[in-house]
């Protein structure tokens, strides 16, 4: 359903992101792996169609991927993107406006299960309780590919339960969910493939059962084995 | 919550705690369990691990799927008792492993058990 080919992304004389080539598949959680500025977030970037690559095509149902397709896939940003005067139901109107595929009601549901409220200023919000409306906002999108880019930093253990119960309860079969993050430990019992980006190249994607059953080692021993020099 | 050894397939740990509550009868026979999805949130898993773990339980004959209807555990008593059997076996087996790297006698062993205070067997 997603496929990069051969994308690379260049910034002035800094290549973000090197020849990558992988297929992403309905029905399944990956985990998006890798340092900073190893170009996770540049990859999630044109993927959502925010920015273009330099060379090779991202493919989303077999076109590259356009504003058409950007009503599909649902890219939660590491920026703050809201107004601080604005409460947790505006945010709600907000979205409803702007995506096509926003359900209020699924938005309800997750504002509820992550214990927050829609009369809530969002200038009163801590850290942890941003972190979990940014994730409500757009998870309550029916989209098909849903991109979290780091929804667990910067928050507390509580808070990253509900986070990823919230994702769990909102998913289905014909879903891609990506998230990137740094907690590898806080992802390895909920998605089930891990994509490792190592210096902007891909460096492999791989099944975590099938680890953990074939050699026993888990996504964070792959990880030191990866990225420890 | 359960706590994931993350070096070992979490569907088995997670299917050795759902056997735990069918053996100490939090779970009882022909009781319905929750559906795939409310599994992956109940224990915070993967979708497609919640599915194998009803497939193993399946295969185990611990569980049974009625069309349409959902998963349920089974109604032989005769299969509870054999999964707490194994379950002690499999229990037994690594503690013995372990006293034997540790050199301990079976004597030695048999009177730990019976002088252990913490925790003691009825």
């Amino acid at each position: 359903m997603l496929e990069s080919v051969n994308v690379t992304k260049k910034f002035l004389n800094k290549v973000a992101v090197d020849n990558v080539s992988m297929t992403l598949e309905p029905g399944h959680i990956y985990a998006l792996l890798g340092p900073n500025g190893s170009g996770k977030t540049t990859w999630m970037k044109m993927v959502a169609g925010l920015i273009k690559p330099t060379s090779g095509v991202i493919l989303y149902k077999g076109a590259p991927v356009s504003i058409e397709s950007r009503k599909e896939i649902a890219y939660m940003s590491t920026e703050p993107y809201f107004y601080d005067w604005m409460t947790v139901l505006d945010v709600g109107k907000y979205y409803q406006d702007f995506f096509g595929d926003f359900d209020f009601n699924k938005y309800a549901r997750l504002i509820d299960l992550m214990e927050l409220s829609m009369d809530l200023k969002l200038k009163n919000l801590s850290s942890g309780m941003m972190a979990k409306l940014k994730v409500a906002a757009t998870m309550g999108r029916n989209s098909k590919i849903y991109m979290l880019d780091e929804p667990l930093n910067g928050i507390d253990l509580l808070a990253r339960d509900q986070v990823m119960k919230a994702v769990l309860t909102e998913t289905s079969p014909d879903n891609i969910l990506i998230i990137s993050s740094h907690l590898v430990e806080e992802l390895e019992s909920v998605v089930d493939r891990a994509i490792f980006i190592k210096e902007a190249k891909l460096q492999g994607i791989y099944d975590l059962e099938l680890m953990r059953s074939g050699s026993g080692v888990s996504i964070a021993d792959k990880y030191r084995e990866v990225y420890a020099r | 919550m359960l706590k994931y050894e993350t070096n070992a397939p979490i569907y088995l740990q997670v299917v050795d705690a759902i056997k735990l509550d069918i053996i100490n009868g939090k779970l009882k026979a022909g009781d319905k369990l929750p559906s795939g999805r409310d599994l992956a949130i109940q224990y915070t898993i993967n979708p497609n691990t919640a599915a194998r773990v009803y497939q193993e339980l399946e295969r185990q004959e611990i569980c049974f799927t009625k069309r349409g209807m959902g998963t349920f555990v089974t109604e032989d008593h005769q299969k509870i008792i054999e999964c707490r059997k194994q379950m002690a076996d499999e229990t037994l087996h690594r503690f013995l492993i372990g006293l034997k790297e540790l050199g301990i006698t079976k004597e030695e062993a048999i009177e730990m058990i019976n002088e252990a205070n913490d925790i003691c067997l009825i």
